[in-house]
């Protein structure tokens, strides 16, 4: 009973802060900066021990799965064909089973004899089963090796930065605007991590997003951020939508949307995928899109630095520690699909390689602090994915949770080093010494001279996805808005003025 | 024998607008007529939201009102709803409601509340109408009142009476062919083409969009919204076209429709005027509900229809704000930053919720919906799907970036006072509620579609079984006539001949039941896999 509590704490305390925030923004409640702050550390304490707790109980009862029910959704039968379902499966989920399921329900799966991989005992009715006119949305969340740690991590840094930010942000305008979306952030981070099911995953998977684009566009009346802010959401928008295929095609292939029904049902990092090696590597080739997506992989590795425009905490939180290890959780998650498929797992060292050659290139000779520390995260994350292509599974889950950990320091350290820094300058009267690189001796100054200007190009990506995406898109639509304009004026009417602000009155 | 409502909930919310617009029409000053325009329409809301729950406690397919005075008066059962509509009609007051109340001041004397309520009572008799000659007349009647305001303005009327003029001809012409030939099952290949393109212009399917454009960038856009945002042209496809027309008018309207949803899309993406961009996202999500219309398997078109409320609610609510953002600042270009967050965060908050509502943001109104409506898309046919899921990315995109067009940027000075009204706050909180009501207890709403979507599909496959309003007649002839109601949980009509109206088993391998009659073909379907 107590662990079924615990479980449902870990998630209702950080949907807890974002209905307080969400609620007072709405009745135009003025909370003080304290109320804010204290109402962020509540949630993230309660969430902090409610997760200790449950992996208190794994340990002490040699528990490494333990999923939890929240119930359906969203729950569909069709009353014409319910004995016949199209999409066979062994376990048919009855509407006796939905019913049955709509309390929560904890199962506990314990590890038995030799076996590594450990069952899970019970699991009460199998989520997601969609047969013809058939659709169940299960809220399922598991905790197991892989997602109690990310859950850990998760409450711990978002705990340590939103004590952080109540300092950092004393009387910034946004200050509440920040924690708004930072509840945001960290109810979806928690749902990603403990998701059981890959939709419950995606909802995750979108709040971080949001929450990651509003925090860049922090500081709004400048319009780097906001243009940063509205590329990274593009991006994570086209990740997003190849997750939303992978989630999809899943669900086709094995008839259930639940990790358990994907993965087989041992416990993390065992099971086996349910599906072939060809449909291993489609849905793979798609989730691995999405994962270099939101983990900045190449070719989308020039957000990462741009995302740097918002604030000191939002970016130590986001991109050194949790958010970009979101695609390299995804690939853990996944991973028994991974394993059915080699050429899958050289796609992955491959992109990670290619990623942290390039991402250790970029960060020595970057001009700030942020954009070095972010290339720098970029070339562990890369790391950690080649880890994973290499059929490693609890090496990438121990470096993910190091690094989050020193990045965050790094980051939130960052400024007050520069004054350091500066003190120091001040006090020798000049510049600190700088060490020569190795490669001045190996290579000649002609090469050194274009890897810098790569490097400093950042891998020329932006300009390519630029010139070769997004400009083609663009011109494409702006000649057919012409083309369209053209043809109404021809038909009639006086259009294809360009309107201007403030020089119209509204309805008019 | 149509089941009876308990009360002329459906009469009562038609008449009542229009004598609201007589009202509006005869008092002096904008101002009382805000007053008597808003007071209407909450009783018409009420009106009609009692009919839905009326309705939906009566466990049938299909109802008609109490004291049926238009059948005592006409002799004709006209005004009958079902399970598609009934819902529409409490949607449509809300956004009529909402429109009205959020009238600034300052727009009073350039917005006809008059005209308005007109045309809320034609949509209600549209929607509440099932017999087609009457749906053509109000339909041809709908046009009517943003062509007097576009008159009245001075703006050039050639384009929307060009379309709108060659939508009515082309609906009446197309009608009178398939009366002639006996009914839409006898009728031949050119009255079913005249009603399709009819319904495609109506609907904005591209190549035949512009008047849309043209209507927002000309009509107040009060009245550009009512006009668009209740859907009627899908409803005319459901009604006119879907359950007689061939298997190729059905292609043509879902092609035309995804087409037209990637293509509106991304212009949505680069437009550079407010009207002109919501225009375009709004033209995204109605022909994504028109292709979701078309899917022939459960769960795409109860998504379909799931997002017809969503779009309903939160495009409604997203072009409210979007109106009190012109009434503040004029006309809104998007290629620069208007810095709006300082002055109204309220309506900043409100734009990403219903944007973010209208592309299926988890949370929201339209997740479920839009779930629903790319996982029947992907079974039955992956590219549909993967268009669906394309031009929600390129909407999630342009609503974003309108966002950060309107709301980030500098704050300028200004000496008005540009916080938002209460009225604004009112419809905020009311709009906050049905989008983030919606999508946190999504299960009653989407069960509710989900038994239409099967009755619907039901229909489809055996259109001998829609229910005809008739003529009164002798009660003998009208019970053999008529079909028993159905009921609401396990779909079996309560007939004294079950047989007739049971379905056959469907095919253990089949994910999609394949009609057998080439005229109730699906646009998509897939064929049995063995």
């Amino acid at each position: 009973m107590l662990v079924h509590f615990f479980g449902i704490m870990v998630v209702v305390s950080p949907a807890a802060l974002l209905a307080v925030l969400g609620l007072t923004t709405l009745f135009r409640i003025r909370l003080s900066e304290r109320s804010v702050a204290r109402f962020a550390q509540a949630s993230s304490a309660v969430g902090l021990m409610a997760s200790l707790g449950i992996l208190a109980y794994m340990l002490t009862m040699n528990v490494r799965h333990l999923p939890l029910e929240l119930g359906d959704w969203v729950s569909l039968e069709n009353s014409e064909s319910e004995d016949q379902p199209a999409v066979p499966h062994e376990a048919a989920h009855t509407p006796d089973q939905s019913s049955a399921a709509a309390a929560p329900t904890v199962a506990a799966g314990t590890e038995s004899g030799d076996s590594m991989t450990g069952e899970t005992t019970s699991v009460e009715g199998l989520p997601e089963i969609r047969h013809e006119g058939h659709f169940h949305f299960l809220l399922k969340f598991v905790f197991d090796r892989l997602s109690v740690p990310f859950a850990i991590m998760s409450f711990v840094l978002c705990g340590v930065i939103g004590a952080f930010a109540f300092r950092y942000l004393h009387l910034e305008e946004g200050y509440f605007r920040f924690f708004l979306f930072y509840s945001i952030f960290q109810l979806g981070m928690v749902i990603s991590s403990l998701a059981g099911t890959i939709e419950t995953l995606f909802m995750g998977w979108e709040l971080v997003g949001l929450s990651s684009a509003l925090l860049i566009a922090f500081f709004h009346d400048r319009p780097a951020p906001v243009q940063n802010g509205l590329r990274v959401w593009s991006i994570y928008r086209v990740a997003d939508a190849a997750f939303l295929i992978a989630a999809l095609t899943l669900h086709h292939l094995s008839g259930s949307g639940d990790f358990e029904g994907l993965m087989g049902t041992g416990a993390w990092p065992g099971g086996t995928a349910t599906i072939t090696e060809n449909q291993a590597l489609l849905v793979g080739t798609l989730l691995l899109f999405a994962a270099a997506g939101k983990s900045a992989l190449v070719p989308f590795s020039g957000w990462l630095p741009r995302a740097m425009e918002g604030p000191t905490p939002s970016s130590a939180v986001f991109y050194g520690a949790l958010s970009v290890h979101l695609g390299a959780f995804l690939l853990l998650r996944v991973s028994p699909v991974l394993q059915m498929s080699p050429v899958l797992c050289a796609m992955v060292v491959a992109l990670g390689l290619i990623t942290m050659i390039f991402a250790a290139m970029a960060a020595r000779v970057q001009a700030d602090v942020k954009s070095a520390l972010a290339y720098a995260s970029l070339v562990q994350v890369s790391i950690i994915v080649v880890e994973i292509g290499l059929g490693l599974r609890y090496v990438p889950l121990i470096h993910m949770i190091g690094h989050m950990c020193v990045r965050t320091l790094q980051l939130v350290r960052a400024p007050s080093l520069l004054k350091d820094y500066s003190i120091l300058e001040n006090a020798l009267g000049d510049r600190l010494p700088d060490t020569r690189s190795p490669w001045d001796r190996w290579l000649s100054p002609g090469v050194r001279a274009r890897f810098y200007r790569f490097a400093w190009e950042r891998g020329y990506l932006d300009s390519i996805l630029d010139d070769f995406v997004v400009r083609p898109f663009v011109n494409i639509f702006k000649w057919s808005d012409r083309m369209e304009r053209r043809w109404t004026s021809f038909l009639g009417s006086p259009v294809g003025t360009e309107v201007t602000s403030k020089s119209d009155p509204g309805e008019s | 024998m149509i089941p009876e409502l308990h009360f002329p909930w459906l009469e009562f919310s038609i008449l009542l607008p229009l004598l609201g617009a007589l009202a509006c029409a005869l008092l002096p000053t904008p101002e009382a007529a805000q007053r008597v325009a808003t007071a209407v329409s909450v009783v018409t809301l009420l009106f009609t939201s009692g009919e839905w729950y009326d309705f939906s406690l009566m466990n049938t397919f299909q109802a008609h009102d109490h004291w049926d005075m238009i059948q005592w008066i006409f002799r004709h059962d006209y005004f009958v709803i079902d399970e598609l509509s009934a819902p529409l009609l409490p949607l449509t007051a809300l956004l009529y409601l909402m429109t009205i109340f959020s009238t600034l001041r300052t727009k009073l004397g350039r917005f006809s509340f008059s005209l308005t309520l007109l045309s809320e009572s034609i949509v209600l008799a549209t929607l509440s109408c099932h017999s087609p000659w009457m749906i053509i007349t109000l339909l041809s009647l709908a046009c009517v009142p943003p062509w007097v305001e576009l008159s009245r303005r001075g703006a050039s009327t050639k384009i929307f009476s060009i379309h709108m003029g060659l939508y009515i001809v082309l609906l009446v012409v197309g009608w009178s062919l398939t009366d002639e030939a006996g009914g839409p099952k006898s009728a031949g290949l050119l009255p079913a083409t005249l009603l399709t393109v009819a319904v495609l212009l109506r609907a904005g399917v591209v190549p035949v969009h512009c008047w849309m454009t043209d209507l927002f960038e000309h009509a107040s856009f009060g009245t550009a919204i009512l006009f668009v945002a209740p859907m009627t042209g899908a409803y005319a496809v459901m009604h006119l076209v879907l359950p007689f027309g061939p298997s190729w008018a059905m292609r043509s309207i879902a092609v035309l429709s995804l087409v037209t949803a990637v293509y509106a899309a991304g212009m949505a993406t680069i437009q550079n005027d407010a009207r002109r961009f919501f225009c375009y996202l709004f033209l995204s999500h109605a022909s994504l509900v028109l292709c979701g219309l078309e899917i022939v398997d459960t769960i795409g078109l109860t998504g379909a229809l799931c997002v017809w409320i969503s779009v309903g609610i939160s495009l409604g609510g997203f072009a409210l704000t979007l109106r009190s953002v012109e009434a503040r600042i004029g006309r809104v270009a998007l290629d620069r930053y208007h810095g709006m967050y300082e002055h109204t965060p309220t309506l900043a908050g409100l734009f990403i919720l219903t944007g973010l509502a209208s592309i299926g943001f988890p949370g929201t109104l339209g997740f479920v919906g839009m779930e629903l409506l790319i996982e029947g898309a992907v079974g039955v046919f992956p590219f549909v799907g993967l268009a669906v899921l394309l031009a929600a990315t390129l909407n999630g995109i342009a609503i974003m970036r309108a966002y950060f067009r309107i709301f980030t940027g500098r704050r300028f000075q200004t000496t008005a006072i540009l916080r938002s009204r209460a009225s604004e706050r009112f419809a905020l909180l009311v709009l906050t509620f049905l989008v983030l009501g919606g999508g946190l207890w999504p299960q009653p709403g989407v069960a509710s579609r989900h038994h239409a979507a099967q009755e619907l599909l039901r229909l489809r496959r055996n259109p001998d079984q829609i229910i005809e309003p008739v003529d009164e007649s002798p009660h003998d002839q009208q019970e053999e006539s008529a079909t028993p109601p159905v009921d609401r949980h396990d779909s079996n009509p309560v007939s004294p001949e079950p047989q007739a109206l049971k379905l056959p088993p469907p095919s253990r391998d089949a994910v999609v039941v394949r009609s057998t009659d080439n005229r109730g073909d699906p646009a998509f379907s897939l064929e049995p896999e063995h």
